[in-house]
């Protein structure tokens, strides 16, 4: 996959505008190989390559479980910690938007903007230009 | 999948050891942890059971220096080996560029070998991939026993049993002493390389690495 400047700065311009302002403190965009592909916030503190190859992994062993139930895969994951909590959705077929965030942001709040930015993602990701 | 980020300049690519049980497919990534100065590598990642068997994957992000004014990212990957695995090992291998097959010279370990050549070759068609297609080479590791009188096979045999139809280049290695280590890791890195770029990028040109560890 190739990514031209002109297409980060729209990706990134979606996590800013739709995620980092209602108190999302980072976002990434990855892959389900465990590629960043964009990421947005407070971040200088976390291993964005370590987190993308975990979540991805932890996306596919998930998915692993959910055929064991008849399911396809879980489409969204939710970790809840003292202090941030992380929320992962499917985005597509190939691509999981990553959310990290404190407990001042509602989680039904992260939830309804992460599903609102999945199709205007996908719509960037999935434009000819790759 | 290799990701080209025209925006920073970089190409990552995945690069997966794969190998039975106990060949030293981490033994390879921690002498490289070890050997690379800072600057070129990034944190060592690793999912392990107690008994220091790895449980998902381990991970180790290198930076091979520029290609065409391009920062060439690398991410190494390995595999559990052991057998009952299987559906972990084809998770790591999703979107990977290259491959290390590590196989145990001892021969006691032969069928086991086999068994996870057949094991890669599978799982590779369930994402729509021959193992031809993929930049591949082997490593016929632990080739230091031989002082120890532990019964080994020969690298002919190794060669007989795996690399008889791909005719890929292989090295022998004692990973564990890094000898062989980063012979492999150079080669495996200009194939992927190489790859990626006929793939991604140039149709002709060939690509040089400038700097970097290698």
């Amino acid at each position: 996959m190739v990514l031209t400047e002109e297409k980060i700065r729209q990706l990134q311009g979606v996590l800013e505008n739709q995620l980092l302002t209602i108190g999302v403190s980072l976002a990434i965009l990855i892959d389900e190989a465990g590629n960043v592909i964009v990421s947005s916030g407070n971040g200088t503190n976390v291993d964005t390559t370590s987190l993308a190859a975990l979540a991805a992994a932890n996306f596919g062993a998930t998915a692993q479980i959910a055929k064991l139930l008849g399911e396809e895969d879980f489409s969204i994951l939710y970790h809840k910690g003292k202090r941030d909590n992380i929320h992962f959705s499917k985005i597509g077929k190939e691509f999981i938007l990553v959310t990290i965030f404190g407990d001042e942001t509602p989680l039904g709040l992260v939830r309804l903007r992460v599903s609102q930015v999945s199709q205007e993602l996908l719509n960037l990701l999935a434009e000819d230009d790759f | 999948m290799a990701l080209i980020d025209l925006h920073k300049r970089e190409i990552h690519c995945k690069i997966v050891y794969y190998g039975p049980g106990r060949c030293g497919k981490t033994t390879n990534l921690f002498y490289i942890y070890n050997a690379v100065s800072e600057k070129y590598r990034g944190k060592l990642l690793t999912i392990e059971t107690k008994g220091d068997r790895t449980l998902f994957f381990d991970l180790l992000p290198i930076n091979l220096g520029k290609i065409h004014g391009l920062d060439i990212r690398i991410q190494l990957y390995t595999v559990p080996g052991q057998a009952h695995y299987r559906a972990t090992r084809k998770l790591v291998l999703k979107g990977v560029d290259g491959i290390v097959f590590v196989a145990d010279s001892l021969r006691k370990r032969r069928e086991k070998n086999i068994e996870s050549l057949l094991d890669l070759r599978n799982n590779l068609r369930e994402y729509n991939l021959e193992l031809e297609e993929v930049p591949l080479v082997f490593q016929y590791n632990k080739r230091d026993l031989v002082s120890a009188n532990i019964p080994l096979l020969t690298i002919e045999e190794l060669e007989n049993d795996l690399n008889k139809e791909l005719r890929v280049p292989y090295f022998e290695a004692a990973a564990v002493k890094g000898i062989g280590v980063f012979e492999t890791l150079r080669e495996i890195s200009k194939r992927t390389v190489k790859y990626v770029a006929r793939k991604y990028i140039f149709s002709q040109n060939s690509a040089k690495a400038q700097g970097g560890i290698l």
